[in-house]
């Protein structure tokens, strides 16, 4: 009995090894197989903005600064309102916040694929037709230098705002899951006991539910961050594929993981290593936010006195 | 007053965004209902995709192409991942190494799935040589495992402990009471956690875009040559065609596939939850 015990526990623990070896193997063949291209430009791929298989020469920084805008901006417009859809699923009734919360978690059972389509087809005209000539008069009449550079060239609907909000409404079921967590773990104590010193709901989120929770809202933000970073289709529908330098808001570009997506398949030679070089790129970039959450979470323990 | 307007502000704000979720979600779904029903019949799904013009295409072989890449994801994914969970959960709560493991976990729920498509085309696809079926289910089942891993940790933590200590105390081996007891007790969420994996990979397309590729073909090629599956099809019928015809059909596969996976989705919460109560 013992030695089945022993043989039990060494197939587990074979098993819990496999993500280990997964990462260090994305690790290890993303690193071997653009080793042409980094020894071809070196570190100055990271900030070349070239992209011209013709004179075969390649930058990242098109691709990258796109990622980092269409990532901020989906953040911008999904960090309020999962907050909001969070806030309001804790603080309703039982028969209305079961219904809810599984609505929202729907939201992210949607492929992304069905998210890009509805892009190109319904949203990208719109955007055309309404948004962007609304949205340039409106601050048109604000008579303040810059504001046609924020817009940039026109994509004609098309563009990181386009992939932004798509991002967004993508994102948001994962930040507001994590969201409505931590508003459940308040101890309803605590609440109550602000709502009968006379507090607003307003200022029970605001000074105790979000105090409490900070730790948590900032979680699901970073897990938004890295959904937001490396999703490809809804992107590559609607971002345009442009491979220039972001001008502005209304501008066609491109991001790492819809380049890897529309070059990969043809790509031969120095191109394909400089396409595994912006895979590595993409690569570090989401553990480094993985490794920036889990220290952000230790530290906040360690402070609280919470680990064991 | 002004405490009592910003509070009704507050209100409006989360009542708007939470229609802006629900809407926009009954939006998506909408458009696929409404475009993809047009298309629908029973030769559509059956028959085989064609090149464009060739009359009664359809697209049978895309679907099953899923099934069986999905399928075999799942056969793969699940056995690894159900123990690496066991361990995780049983025998490594508070170890060093264990937390190790928890967080290259994490870190490979995390990584895009387009950057697996590129690891497994550096792995399979490079030294055999020509695009497969197998590489694409190879890819899908590296996305799956994680995910099913920390569901497996996560719902057989929440067993009580107590489960754990009167099996041991009537005499039963930790392999025995781990499988026979907590996997028993904790079976529902590991069938939810299998299946939502299941209907999530069903639905990814950039790990599939350079492992299985495409193909106008049936499967019958699924270790050395091209496999179609749906969301690739539904991807290169709207992206790469101008053609009215392919896009109304990617659209009819797009309404199946959410079908597919919204059915799963609903059926399976439904289940879990009628049994916790």
């Amino acid at each position: 009995m013992q030695q089945t015990d022993t043989i039990f526990r060494i197939i587990c623990q074979i098993g819990a090894f496999l993500p280990l070896l997964l990462v260090a193997g994305i690790l290890s063949q993303l690193c071997v197989h653009s080793t042409d291209a980094w020894e071809h430009f070196g570190l100055s791929f990271l900030w070349g903005s070239n992209w011209d298989p013709s004179v075969e020469d390649y930058g990242a920084l098109p691709h990258v600064l796109g990622t980092l805008l269409t990532t901020f901006l989906s953040l911008f417009l999904a960090i309020p309102l999962s907050f909001a859809v969070a806030l309001l699923i804790t603080e309703s009734p039982e028969w209305l916040n079961r219904p809810l919360s599984h609505c929202v978690d729907l939201l992210a059972a949607i492929p992304s694929v069905i998210y890009g389509m509805w892009g190109l087809f319904v949203l990208v005209p719109i955007m055309q037709e309404y948004v962007q000539p609304l949205l340039t008069d409106m601050f048109g009449l604000i008579p303040l230098p810059g504001t046609a550079w924020i817009w940039g060239e026109d994509g004609g609907g098309f563009g990181f705002l386009t992939a932004g909000i798509i991002l967004a409404l993508m994102v948001l079921p994962y930040m507001c899951a994590v969201m409505r967590d931590v508003f459940r773990m308040t101890p309803p104590m605590l609440r109550e006991s602000a709502y009968g010193l006379g507090c607003t709901r307003m200022e029970v989120t605001r000074d105790v539910v979000m105090r409490y929770g900070i730790r948590g809202i900032l979680g699901g933000i970073f897990i938004g961050m890295g959904r937001a970073l490396g999703e490809t289709m809804a992107v590559l529908f609607v971002i345009g594929n442009v491979m220039d330098l972001p001008s502005g808001l209304f501008s066609c570009g491109t991001t790492i993981a819809a380049t890897l997506a529309n070059n990969f398949a043809e790509a031969t030679g120095l191109q394909q290593s400089a396409l595994f070089a912006l895979g590595l790129v993409l690569l570090l970039m989401s553990f480094s936010i993985q490794l920036l959450t889990r220290y952000y979470l230790h530290r906040v323990e360690v402070v609280r006195g919470e680990t064991y | 007053m002004f405490r009592k307007a910003a509070n009704q502000l507050l209100n409006l704000v989360a009542f708007l965004s939470i229609s802006l979720a629900i809407g926009g979600m009954g939006w998506i779904l909408g458009t696929v209902l409404c475009n993809g029903s047009n298309v629908l019949s029973w030769d559509f799904i059956t028959a085989s995709s064609k090149p464009y013009g060739e009359p009664g295409a359809g697209v049978g072989n895309a679907l099953l192409g899923t099934i069986i890449m999905t399928t075999g994801a799942t056969l793969l994914a699940v056995p690894p991942a159900l123990v690496g969970g066991i361990y995780l959960a049983e025998f490594g709560k508070h170890s060093k190494p264990a937390d190790a493991l928890r967080f290259c976990a994490n870190a490979m729920m995390g990584v895009p799935s387009i950057l697996v498509g590129l690891f497994v085309y550096a792995l399979l696809v490079i030294p055999s040589g020509n695009f497969s079926g197998l590489a694409g289910t190879v890819a899908l089942a590296i996305i799956m495992l994680p995910v099913i891993m920390r569901t497996t940790e996560d719902m057989l933590l929440m067993v009580p402990n107590a489960m754990r200590e009167s099996a041991l105390a009537l005499g039963m081996s930790r392999m025995r009471t781990t499988l026979c007891i907590v996997a028993r007790c904790a079976r529902n969420g590991l069938a939810t956690g299998v299946l939502l994996s299941l209907a999530r990979v069903s639905g990814e397309t950039a790990p599939l875009l350079f492992t299985a590729l495409f193909a106008d073909s049936w499967p019958v090629n699924f270790f050395t040559g091209p496999t179609a599956s749906t969301p690739v099809l539904i991807t290169e019928y709207t992206t790469n065609s101008p053609f009215e015809s392919m896009h109304a059909m990617g659209w009819g596969a797009a309404l199946l596939m959410t079908i597919f996976i919204l059915t799963i989705n609903i059926t399976t919460r439904c289940i879990f939850h009628e049994n916790r109560h």
